[in-house]
């Protein structure tokens, strides 16, 4: 009987605390939105964090979307030539691209990439007091440290996933007519009247979304690196944070790109 | 030395991000930046199957324009289409509708036969010569069934 009771005991605990974190990450996101929006803006910081979520991270974008569109075009080619539509392959590159792998890979990119930056710094500086030496010096870390992130990457992975979107379409370019030898006319006329302002729409809604929600739980695990259930206290609990941060953003993208295309569509 | 090379790569990185947006929206996305270049005719046809928003409107092969609202228009009980013409292609009012395929499963779209009247159609006019299209599955069964 005690078993049972102790049983049932530490999934209620589990539960609360896990709904603490929810509300603590609720929380300090709608504070770093919130002073997103306040004045005075920093530029020089915004500018910095565009640095280091989106110009470090075009080389790696531009290499999974390149490959990836290359791939595209080599399965949609054998997919289509079996219909005898190899002509349909510039459209069935350029969406796929567009709608769907562009978007969610540069998110997955830049969270592996950037994501991991951001909470590693902010746990470092969490455990080596730098945190609280802001709050004593009274400069608003959230402010200081969060929001120009977020704001960075709100700007940063929709211009990344459009460079990714063109070097993929690029991709499969050239498997499909430098190597596959299709009309380069054919190609790019499929291409052009199949995709729609709704597509390009599309996918620029999402990774406005995706940049928010990486930096959001990146910011929030370093941020609050010492206060995890599960991590240590030092450079443990650094590590910690920037594994599960990861795991976490890149989750949470792959779950809401279903949701947003369900309700995008 | 260390800002400024910070503040070019990212300036780059912004405007070579929007360039590409800029090419998605205008030449995939079709974006009109100039808007309001087309005028709206309207047409009954007896069936608009297979006819989709945005397909093409042609004349002779050339695109002129594409299929905007299609519904049933309540008075005639007869579908009714819009079509967007672009602002310089002047249409003759004895002009010829009909609903076209390109290829055997291929899309619908809207054939403009003209006519030689001297008078043009303005915004909001009706064609009043109208094709519907072939309904390949009827045609069969009529030549199955012995009807031809």
């Amino acid at each position: 009987m005690e078993l049972i009771l102790e049983q049932i005991r530490s999934h209620g605990a589990q539960t609360l605390s896990s709904l603490r974190a929810l509300g603590k990450l609720s929380l300090f996101v709608m504070d770093a939105t919130m002073l997103c929006f306040h004045a005075p803006f920093k530029w020089k910081r915004i500018v910095e964090e565009m640095f280091h979520i989106g110009v470090k991270s075009v080389f790696v974008v531009c290499l999974t979307a390149f490959f990836t569109g290359m791939v595209l075009g080599l399965q949609g080619y054998y997919t289509l030539s079996r219909f005898g539509s190899e002509g349909l392959l510039g459209g069935a590159v350029a969406l796929t691209l567009i709608r769907e792998l562009g978007p969610v890979l540069t998110a997955l990119m830049v969270t592996g990439r950037a994501g991991s930056f951001i909470s590693s710094e902010l746990g470092s500086m969490r455990i080596s007091e730098q945190i609280d030496a802001l709050y004593t010096m009274n400069i608003n870390p959230i402010k200081y440290l969060v929001s120009p992130k977020i704001i960075a990457a709100v700007l940063a992975v929709p211009l990344l996933t459009a460079i990714g979107d063109m070097v993929g379409i690029f991709g499969g370019y050239i498997t499909g007519v430098v190597m596959l030898d299709l009309n380069s006319g054919v190609f790019i006329n499929n291409m052009i009247s199949s995709t729609d302002m709704s597509d390009v729409v599309n996918g620029l809604i999402k990774p406005v979304f995706f940049g928010y929600v990486l930096a959001a739980i990146s910011s929030y695990r370093g941020f609050f690196c010492d206060s995890l259930r599960t991590g240590g206290k030092g450079s443990e609990a650094v590590s910690t944070a920037t594994t599960s941060s990861v795991v976490i953003s890149s989750v949470t993208i792959l779950i809401s790109d279903y949701i947003l295309t369900a309700f995008l569509m | 030395m260390k800002r400024e090379y910070l503040e070019i790569t990212v300036g780059l990185f912004v405007m070579i991000g929007i360039f590409c947006i800029g090419y998605m929206s205008i030449r995939l996305g079709k974006l009109d930046i100039f808007s309001s270049r087309e005028y709206v005719l309207k047409a009954r046809f007896t069936s608009v199957s297979g006819l989709k928003k945005g397909a093409r409107v042609e004349i002779s092969g050339i695109p002129v324009g594409k299929v905007g609202d299609y519904y049933l228009d309540p008075k005639t009980e007869v579908a009714m289409v819009e079509m967007m013409i672009k602002k310089d292609i002047k249409i003759d009012t004895d002009v010829i509708a009909s609903i076209k395929t390109s290829g055997i499963i291929g899309d619908k779209y809207i054939k403009l036969t003209l006519g030689g009247a001297d008078q043009h159609l303005k915004d909001g006019d009706m064609i009043t010569d109208t094709e519907s299209g072939v309904d390949i599955e009827e045609l069969i069964s009529k030549f199955v069934f012995g009807k031809v």
